[in-house]
């Protein structure tokens, strides 16, 4: 419960006394817990981040699930219904910590559907071909890893530990992503080429996951000070890039980047300007699947709401016949 | 359209991975009752055989102590270290002490 600001001297010390605990709190890489006293700021950017990454998950369900009727073998078939299934359960993880900040699923959930909340506009982009499905599990998984391992040091205590929790089951998406471009990569010239052509359309988005360049990244200064953040955007990214690019060669595909090149003095892979009016126009715009998603969604949602009643009515009803403990 | 009210209550899930261990908390969900619960809590959190034993109690039913309080509620115990064995000194070349 976040203590209200009176005009009164008193409670201005307290809070002045509460936030330098938080602060000490964040400084000793303690982690900042429900109960525990916060300011309005990190409560509201925690439900923010923590809710579109919940968001994410379960929208990033959609152009995954696309292919599960049409996976080439039983194999293929079952492994991504697995790794679907793993997606809702990530989503599941994080609305729960969302929650433990004083808000609810319905509220949450009101909040998507009307688009008054966000998720992570990667997902709105179609999945066209198989070879998606690998390119999606290779290189988004793989950025999302990348970023998940980095908020497992996150300071606020539930959001951390959905993150480990998380990060065990993420490597398995991701294997079983590049197993299928390898499978592709290795096979007839149709397959190469398919692989290849979702590589194409699948690296600057993946590269876009991890958002604005810190120059221009609104949230981030607060964010680090709160050690929500613990590395930038920029760094995460040169991370992703620096892992990715020898798994692109041995698949002997080539990366869409012709500046694409390694700095001997600086250590890391050069790489080129990313053409942020995409960017924005996926995050602002309701275009490529963004409309799809949200009616899937919501329609999701509403058909299901039949169930959920009849559960309820199921379970008062047993209740009422037979007195539990 | 609105999501109704959230009228399902929530759970905390313990998870034991083997017999003999401890229920360790595991995270969290909501289920209309025990049974729904149980199941989807086998479903959420034991994808990779994670447990042989699920508990689940209404979130509500959980008592914890208060974070606030964490110093003085444990205070007794800071000043006993007479309670752990390495407190005391064995003299030498005596064996299973």
């Amino acid at each position: 419960m976040v203590s209200r600001e009176l005009p009164n001297s008193q409670s201005e010390i307290d809070n002045k006394e509460l936030e330098q605990q938080f602060l000490d709190k964040i400084t000793e890489e303690i982690k900042i817990e429900p109960k525990d006293w916060m300011p309005d700021g990190y409560r509201k950017t925690l439900i923010r981040q923590i809710a579109q990454h919940a968001h994410s998950e379960i929208i990033g369900m959609q152009p995954e699930g696309n292919w599960i009727t049409r996976a080439p073998t039983l194999e293929r078939k079952i492994g991504l219904l697995a790794k679907v299934q793993d997606e809702c359960g990530h989503g599941m993880y994080l609305y729960c910590a969302a929650e433990t900040l004083g808000i609810t699923r319905e509220e949450l959930l009101n909040r998507l559907h009307e688009g008054r909340m966000k998720y992570s506009n990667i997902f709105n982009y179609p999945t066209l071909t198989w070879a998606d499905i690998g390119a999606i599990g290779w290189l988004v998984d793989g950025a999302a890893i990348v970023n998940q391992i980095s908020l497992c040091r996150t300071s606020y205590g539930p959001y951390a530990r959905a993150m480990v929790r998380i990060c065990k089951e993420e490597s398995f998406h991701q294997r079983q992503g590049y197993a299928m471009m390898f499978t592709l990569a290795k096979g007839t010239a149709n397959q190469v080429a398919m692989a290849q052509d979702a590589l194409n359309r699948w690296w600057w988005p993946s590269l876009m996951m991890f958002g604005p360049h810190d120059s221009e990244s609104s949230h981030s200064s607060q964010s680090m000070a709160w050690k929500v953040k613990r590395q930038s955007n920029d760094e995460l990214r040169q991370r992703f890039i620096d892992i990715t690019v020898p798994q692109a060669d041995h698949l002997e595909l080539t990366i869409p980047d012709p500046k694409l090149n390694w700095n001997e003095a600086r250590g890391h892979y050069d790489f080129g300007a990313i053409d942020w009016d995409e960017f924005w126009a996926a995050v602002n715009g309701p275009g490529l699947c963004g409309d799809k998603r949200m009616k899937t969604r919501v329609n999701a949602h509403e058909n299901g709401q039949w169930v959920r009643e009849a559960a309820w009515a199921y379970a008062r009803k047993r209740s009422g016949g037979h007195r539990t403990a | 359209m609105k999501a109704e009210s959230g009228q399902w209550p929530l759970w905390e899930v313990f998870v034991r991975s083997k017999q003999g261990l401890t229920h360790q908390h595991i995270g969290s969900l909501y289920a209309a009752d025990a049974p729904m619960a149980l199941g989807n809590a086998r479903d959420l959190y034991t994808r990779r055989q994670e447990g042989v034993s699920i508990w689940v109690v209404p979130s509500g039913e959980i008592t914890a102590s208060s974070p606030e309080d964490q110093g003085p509620f444990f205070e007794p115990a800071n000043d006993k270290v007479y309670r752990h064995p390495t407190f005391y000194p064995v003299p030498d070349g005596i064996e299973n002490l």
